[in-house]
């Protein structure tokens, strides 16, 4: 198993923040909303070196999908930001019309996605929005893992012209991934390559299925672990190549099981390769106040939930 | 076209003016032919709103805007028109296509399978003329209150134009939409409101009033009001041509244009009854025969 250096530990979040205010540097054309939760999406450095690209929009959610969709008819590249629960849930249907059926090109940034938000609890911790978008059609959903993948993604999804769900999170958690990385959207990075199981992660579970990695290993089990930053579109191709090969796949998100990453490989492997599948994720549930790490554990996101999931599903296997 | 308001006229200009004012007339008798024929053919659509809003978009379109019918969808360098309450969509489509940005004979296609002209409008097809899709209703403020921000990022000195329905603003969004036009001083945005007191389940009044003095909920926004009789050439011109002389001074403009749905179709006036209803063969024969026009159909 692979060894992962953890430069440091920082927030996803804060990669947005400083994705988007090199985006400000870089492209004129990128322009910021904020629905009153500036500090809280990192939004501040954008917001005092370009602020006249800055737009406060107040607590009014709706309003700030549909000014970003009416922004694009200009030529501008608006990137709404407020916590996941209100970049979706509250607006889908604005999402749905305004955004995706009319082919704009707004890319909806979303912070404290998952239980990880913490003490606020279930109003605030949403656990659905992967299924709401990944559902939209031409709708592009991206859940990277750590602040140097965010930054990445997020000057990325400036250059790639559509609508685009860009996922991440509160907590401070390990940053290994390489600083200035190229981030392709659509393309699954293989972190370690194994034989007899296939893991498929996303955000916050990209490390947990690495640490699981390593105590898999212990047991003598060879893990693939794949990052699939991208969910839609899934890359089909990577995931498929691996579990011919390991002929098994646990998948691992922060989010339900009904519409997350789980959901999509499910799909895809029912339709081309059938094969023993368990998904660590939130079961039909909501969650609840608590600090992240208590969460995880409860909701079964942790690393010990994945090496279970391991070998429940290396014995369906033949 | 190109009308122009003026406190001392000549007789000459005057009669330029008027002939202007006849030729919009018979362009907007033409759009509401349009509008009935379309929603016959289709067999649903909504007529009422249609046609109580064909003085008003026509004049936009063939008179009042800046535009291009090439249509660029990013509208820079003119002006840009979205329709928020979706429904009614013939007279959109109607105008559009009378202005040059899509043949008239396509208006045929409206609502049936593979057609650009979709029940609602929508930038899917690619229909030249329009930048959103509208019709799950309260969106279209928002987009404009966009689409005027970013004319103003790039000093382009054009203006928004929204069209929506009175029963529309009962959507909570428009509220969020007006405060931040105001707040931020979105001042080359013009909107009218379709002022017709009817909605799909009866009048405004009953299903949800809208307050005995909208004027008055929008000045405590912050907005510049204004009024205008939507059957009236006439007011119409003059009150567009007020609102753009009133923009670019730090506040929204808001017209409240009084008109009737199914204006000016006897038997459609008056009632939320014609607000979603396809004419059959015999009501489209009588509607038909209350509006004749030197135009051709399509």
């Amino acid at each position: 198993m692979k060894t992962f250096e953890v430069q440091n530990v920082k927030d996803t979040r804060s990669g947005f923040g400083a994705g988007l205010h090199e985006l400000g540097k870089q492209n004129p054309n990128v322009v910021a909303l904020c629905a009153d939760l500036t500090g809280s999406l990192k939004m501040d450095a954008f917001q005092k070196d370009f602020p006249e690209r800055f737009v406060q929009v107040g607590i009014a959610e709706a309003n700030m999908i549909g000014m970003a969709a009416g922004l694009t008819i200009g030529g501008k590249i608006p990137f709404t930001g407020t916590f996941a629960n209100f970049s979706t849930g509250r607006v889908y249907d604005q999402i749905r019309q305004s955004v995706a059926y009319s082919g704009k090109n707004v890319k909806i940034c979303a912070s404290h996605a998952g239980v990880t938000l913490g003490e606020d609890g279930a109003t605030h911790q949403i656990l659905e929005d992967i299924g709401m978008m990944k559902m939209l059609p031409g709708m592009t959903v991206i859940n990277p893992c750590d602040y140097n993948q965010t930054k990445a993604a997020t000057i990325a999804i400036a250059k790639h012209n559509g609508p685009v769900y860009l996922r991440f999170g509160r907590p401070a958690v390990p940053n290994f991934t390489p600083e200035n990385q190229e981030f392709e959207i659509g393309k699954a990075v293989l972190l370690n390559e194994g034989k007899d199981v296939t893991i498929l992660a996303t955000g916050h579970l990209v490390w947990k299925a690495i640490e699981a990695g390593h105590l898999l290993a212990a047991q003598g089990i060879d893990a693939e672990i794949i990052n699939i930053h991208t969910i839609k579109p899934l890359d089909a191709q990577a995931i498929l190549e691996s579990v011919r090969k390991t002929k098994c796949v646990v998948t691992a998100e922060e989010h339900q099981r009904n519409g997350g990453l789980g959901d999509s490989v499910a799909q895809l492997l029912s339709m081309s390769f059938p094969a023993p599948l368990e998904m660590v994720a939130v079961n039909d549930s909501f969650g609840e106040s608590g600090t992240p790490d208590e969460l995880m554990k409860k909701y079964g996101l942790d690393t010990t939930d994945i090496v279970k999931a391991v070998e429940a599903v290396i014995k369906r296997k033949n | 076209m190109n009308f122009k308001v003026h406190k001392t006229l000549n007789q000459s200009f005057i009669a330029a003016i008027m002939a202007d004012i006849q030729q919009l007339h018979h362009l907007a008798t033409q759009v509401r032919r349009d509008i009935l024929r379309m929603v016959h053919g289709a067999k649903s659509g909504h007529p009422g709103g249609s046609l109580g809003c064909a003085d008003f978009v026509t004049a936009l379109y063939a008179e009042v805007m800046d535009h291009q019918p090439s249509f660029n969808m990013d509208g820079v360098g003119e002006d840009v028109f979205f329709l928020s309450n979706g429904h009614i969509s013939p007279v959109f489509y109607s105008v559009l296509a009378r202005t040059g940005y899509f043949p008239v004979s396509e208006l045929a296609s409206f609502r049936k399978l593979n057609s650009r002209l979709q029940g609602h409008p929508a930038t899917h097809e690619h229909l030249p003329g329009v930048r959103i899709a509208t019709g799950s209703l309260g969106q279209g403020v928002s987009v404009a209150v966009g689409a005027a921000l970013a004319k103003k990022m790039n000093g382009d000195t054009k203006h928004v134009y929204v069209l929506m329905g009175d029963g529309e603003i009962q959507e909570g969004q428009n509220w969020e939409a007006f405060m931040f036009a105001a707040h931020n001083k979105v001042d080359n945005l013009i909107v009218t409101i379709d002022y017709n007191g009817q909605q799909i389940d009866g009048s405004t009044q009953q299903i949800m009033g809208l307050g005995s003095d909208i004027e008055a909920k929008l000045k405590a926004f912050g907005w510049e009001v204004m009024h205008m009789d939507g059957h009236q050439m006439e007011s119409i011109l003059d009150t567009l041509s007020k609102a753009k002389s009133a923009s670019g001074k730090g506040k929204p403009i808001f017209i409240i244009m009084k008109t009737e749905m199914g204006y000016p179709v006897d038997f459609m006036m008056g009632s939320h009854k014609w607000h979603g209803v396809a004419p059959n063969d015999a009501e489209l024969e009588k509607a038909l025969s209350q509006l004749t026009t030197p135009l051709a159909d399509y």
